[in-house]
């Protein structure tokens, strides 16, 4: 009781910091490992944000090293979610392997399926046909908006903001059962096949993304006015998590992130696939890599995927919609790697064939786990309380981390 | 050499380092997009790694391969592109590829004690490694 | 032994009636507090484009009883290390002090508990400020790293904005000369004007302040549930969270009522002393009688037959409510009552309407980090209050050197007031521009508030 339990805890807490971290010593940079000692003599503490944590989406296990409030240091342990995806393609054929691709970033499935198909299609050098082009490019802009909405709706909840979570769920709901009707799946799609199309679009598609197309601009307007200019809101977003394009680049980091971060690349403009060639839209780009300027550009994104979407509603060729490609499909042997301009980044298939009906090697480059390796360096010099912003703003989904 | 329209290149496993060294400043390849490996049991050096390039002013890819054998120290290129880091680190866990160099080299999606190296062609798709999961969690495999 | 009880029986006859309403407040309270909360969730579910808590009892009715009785029968779970007298007393302080202050308030001119102290404002502000005792005891005796840290921050974040608090009561304060908290509403009669217009910046401090005072959102980080702390409240389950609960709750109201009774005119009905606005005492009764249509018009689409006749039932309550407010002013053998009924009903009105902002702020706004929070209470806040006090002043000194009274008194204070908005404007500019430059703050300890 006391003065005697205080010292006990404080004694409590110093062993802790005192101890050898065995495992995550090693991986954390080289000023914070020699020295025990922080800035004003006290001992660092680590702290824990555990796999189960309500903010750090899903089972990601964050240790930081603490310097009174500040973060000096800090380690990501993934792997709670490893299912072994890349193991399972080697056993499964071509076909077999695309339903488990959806189940990565199971939060964006479509353009997963999108990655998938495509890279097969490649391997096999065939061509989906023009109207299965420009379906698949409806679907995979709205998931992309469905995919940043859900963002939104979390990173604003950790940050304090309750309410438009509830709002973006609204408005993923009515994208949720536009792809229920097209393929009976809101969340894994396995909405693409290799070659194109399975299902013909339903009779009232067009009109259906045309009515979400119209409000959606409403509702994008409503929660900037909720959040853009508000105060605090860019009080807890300003500046924080600055990531500068040099780092961007070294660390690989790829999508909004990276756009924020000032570098204007795009890989629906660089190597365009599927039919975005054919729709004029903006890349938006940031300038100071902070979480405020990801942020605008994740919300601007959202707005170009509508224009996008109301572009190809416009004109959806006639035709058929899925290539000659047969029910077994034996690619020769060879190897292709295909990337596309996933919601979180850059989402990369290495396929490797050795002519039978199974993938030699599926390698999927995953842009969760690559963006999040710059974790470490965004975080540094920040508060405790920035950090879960922070996690947020890289917009991470541990299905596509682990694979 | 050329595989459907994406160019590769073989190089020497111990030249990596100053290959890609090369690459990124000479060549622009500023991105290393992916760094992985695929096993070839029946060839003498099993192990591909390959690495996927991008280059930003060029607009290029380009997939650079180098052979090892089991066993094998592959050059680490941390310090080439930091991004490596964990890729390096998935590569060592799955097929059990060394770095040399590297600051870092553990298990990052497995546990840390898992035995066995899963992307490996003799590792069987239900094989676990049975001791660490009685141990760990209590239950026997294949539950 | 006789003297004791003769003593006891003495006692008991001057005060039968403060201990009465004592005992009333202690038993109702709670329940009105469940009914606030239900009030939140409702709100919070329709800001939301969803519906709250629609399950239990018709609409939800219900809620709050099945959450207190599912409360008082958790387990209740002590931490193995825990200092098992403090873990008990905490909650108890937090409590009891929120409960005790309510005693100081007076809901109506003829409801107060403790009639008529000298020092009413202090008293309650001052009883209130005690429930941090429980706040810091409840993070300690939790034996939890991080609900130490938690219960530190809120108690660092509440003894900071108390300050601003109480200098922005001492600008009200100074438009009446008292801190008896039924001759502040007398002035206020007697000016004809609430203080809200005299001192609006005042109010606006004491508003925010009194947002951070309850730990409210924007300022719940101590308390909020995706922060890596998890807050004072963290081990405490079942019943001992509940008296939490209910101290935050009875806070909220405390602080209402104080800012009503100061700044909005108490029991007053608006334009209390104009006969022109006296059809304004019409309202209460017809607002009553507006809800009991209401409810008498969804009867028929309730679903089953047990809703319809709760509705109903809601419905005739609203409407005897009614009644009971339009007794005063038509009938004149009610007429004393006018007072203590209409004054309760205007009362409840304003505290209502202060704590309904609360919940429409906590839905809108994200939440302030510590630092942010800190840096607002000491480096805007506070040098705000302290200037107001003092164009406040000035402008007092001025208005009764030229006689000025009641609207005429808006000449003075008004320029008053933008002259402290040009003070808050320039204190903002420079905060900004030092927060641009300051990137690289050394690590600051930010316990020491």
């Amino acid at each position: 009781m006391g003065a005697g339990e205080f010292g006990n805890r404080e004694r409590a807490v110093k062993r802790v910091a005192a101890e050898p971290e065995t495992e995550g010593e090693t991986t954390l940079s080289s000023e914070a490992t020699t020295e025990n000692k922080t800035l004003l003599g006290a001992d660092e503490l680590i702290i824990n944000m555990g796999p189960q944590h309500p903010s750090t989406h899903g089972v990601l296990r964050v240790k930081l090293k603490l310097d009174g409030e500040r973060v000096i240091g800090s380690e990501c342990i993934i792997g709670y979610l490893h299912r072994g995806v890349e193991k399972i393609g080697e056993n499964r054929t071509y076909q077999q392997f695309a339903p488990y691709v959806d189940r990565m970033d199971y939060v964006a499935a479509v353009s997963n399926g999108l990655g998938y198909c495509e890279a097969i299609e490649k391997l096999l050098v065939v061509e989906a046909p023009p109207r299965a082009r420009v379906i698949r490019t409806i679907l995979t802009e709205l998931q992309r908006i469905a995919s940043h909405l859900l963002w939104l709706g979390t990173h604003a909840l950790d940050i304090g903001a309750l309410t438009p979570l509830f709002y973006c769920m609204r408005e993923r709901e009515e994208i949720l059962k536009i792809f229920e009707k097209y393929c009976g799946a809101r969340l894994t799609t396995h909405a693409f096949r290799i070659g194109g199309l399975q299902y013909e679009a339903y009779d009232t598609l067009e009109k259906d993304v045309e009515r979400f197309c119209k409000d959606f601009e409403s509702r994008v307007a409503e929660y900037e006015t909720l959040l853009t200019q508000n105060r605090i809101w860019i009080g807890r977003t300003k500046g924080v998590g600055i990531l500068t394009a040099e780092d961007a680049i070294a660390f690989g980091v790829t999508g909004p992130v990276l756009r924020a971060s000032g570098v204007k690349w795009d890989l629906r403009k660089a190597a365009p696939y599927a039919a975005y060639d054919q729709y004029k839209f903006e890349i938006p780009v940031g300038t100071t890599g902070d979480t405020y300027d990801r942020y605008l550009v994740r919300m601007e994104e959202m707005r170009q995927s509508r224009l996008i979407c109301l572009q190809a509603i416009e004109n959806i060729p006639a035709g058929p919609i899925l290539a000659k490609v047969g029910k077994v499909l034996k690619p020769p042997p060879g190897e292709v790697y295909h990337a596309i301009e996933a919601p979180k980044g850059e989402l990369g298939y290495y396929v490797v064939s050795d002519g039978t009906v199974q993938p030699y090697r599926v390698r999927i480059r995953p842009p969760s786990f690559i963006n999040l390796q710059a974790f470490d360096r965004m975080v540094r010099g920040h508060l405790v309380a920035d950090v879960v912003a922070i996690i947020g703003t890289i917009d991470i989904v541990l299905g596509e981390v682990d694979r | 050499m050329e595989d459907r329209k994406q160019a590769i290149v073989t190089v020497e496993r111990g030249r990596l380092a100053e290959i890609a060294l090369h690459l990124r400043d000479d060549e622009k390849f500023d991105m290393l997009s992916d760094l992985t490996a695929v096993d070839w049991p029946k060839r003498e050096k099993r192990f591909d790694v390959v690495l996927n390039l991008y280059s930003f002013t060029k607009n290029e890819r380009l997939r650079v391969k180098a052979w090892a054998a089991d066993g094998e120290e592959v050059p680490s290129l941390v310090g080439v592109w930091p991004v490596a880091n964990w890729l390096e680190r998935e590569a060592f866990d799955m097929f059990g590829i060394v770095f040399a160099g590297h600051p870092g080299l553990t298990r990052i999606l497995l546990p840390e004690e898992w035995q066995g190296y899963p992307l490996r062609k003799d590792y069987d798709i239900l094989q676990q490694d049975t001791a660490w999961v009685r141990e760990n969690l209590g239950i026997e495999s294949g539950q | 032994m006789q003297a004791v009880i003769q003593a006891t029986m003495e006692f008991l006859k001057l005060y039968w009636a403060p201990l009465l309403c004592g005992l009333v407040i202690v038993a109702v309270l709670p329940l009105v507090v469940g009914y606030i909360v239900l009030v939140e969730r409702k709100l919070m579910a329709d800001m939301q484009a969803r519906l709250g808590p629609m399950r239990v009892g018709p609409h939800g009715l219900l809620q709050p009883i099945a959450d207190a009785v599912k409360l008082l029968i958790k387990e209740d779970i002590i931490p193995d290390n825990a200092d098992k007298l403090v873990f008990w007393l905490a909650p108890v302080l937090s409590v009891g002090a929120a409960l005790l202050s309510i005693a100081g308030l007076a809901i109506g001119p003829a409801f107060q508990i403790a009639k008529d102290i000298n020092i009413g404002i202090l008293f309650v502000v001052g009883v209130s400020a005690m429930g941090i005792f429980g706040i810091v005891l409840g993070g300690w005796a939790s034996n939890s790293h991080y609900s130490l840290m938690g219960s530190l921050r809120s108690s660092a974040q509440l003894v900071s904005y108390e300050t601003a608090a109480g200098m922005a009561l001492v600008s009200g304060l100074l438009l009446t000369g008292t801190l008896n908290i039924k001759a502040i509403v007398e002035a206020q009669s007697k000016e004809g004007i609430w203080f809200v217009m005299l001192a609006p910046v005042a109010f606006f401090i004491y508003l925010v302040a009194s947002i951070a005072e309850t730990n409210r959102a924007p300022f719940d980080l101590p308390e909020a549930e995706s922060e890596l702390v998890a807050g004072y409240m963290t081990e405490f389950s079942g019943f001992r969270w509940s008296l939490y609960f209910l101290a935050e709750y009875t806070n909220m109201i405390v602080v209402s009522s104080v800012a009503t009774t100061l700044f909005l005119g108490g029991w007053l009905r608006p334009f209390a002393d104009v006969h022109l606005f006296n059809f304004l005492d019409y309202v209460p009764p017809l607002l009553m009688i507006g809800v009991a249509g209401y409810c008498l018009s969804r009867t028929p689409k309730q679903p089953s037959g047990v809703q319809q006749i709760f509705m109903l039932a809601v419905a005739s309550l609203c409407f005897v409510v009614a009644l009971v407010l339009v007794a005063p002013v038509v009938l004149p053998i009610a007429k004393p009552f006018y007072a203590g009924i209409h004054g309760g009903f205007w009362f409840i009105f304003k505290v209502s309407a202060y704590i309904y902002f609360f919940m429409w702020l906590r839905f809108t706004i994200p939440r302030y980090r510590f630092d942010q929070l800190m840096r607002l209470g000491w480096q805007f806040l506070i040098p705000l209050s302290i200037v107001n006090v003092l164009v406040v002043g000035v402008a007092l000194i001025v208005s009764s050197y030229f006689n000025l009274h009641g609207w005429a008194m808006l000449l003075v204070t008004t320029p008053a007031a933008i002259i402290a908005l040009v003070v808050a404007l320039m204190i903002l500019a420079a905060g900004q521009e030092s927060q641009a430059g300051k990137e690289n703050a050394a690590a600051s300890d930010f316990y020491a508030g």
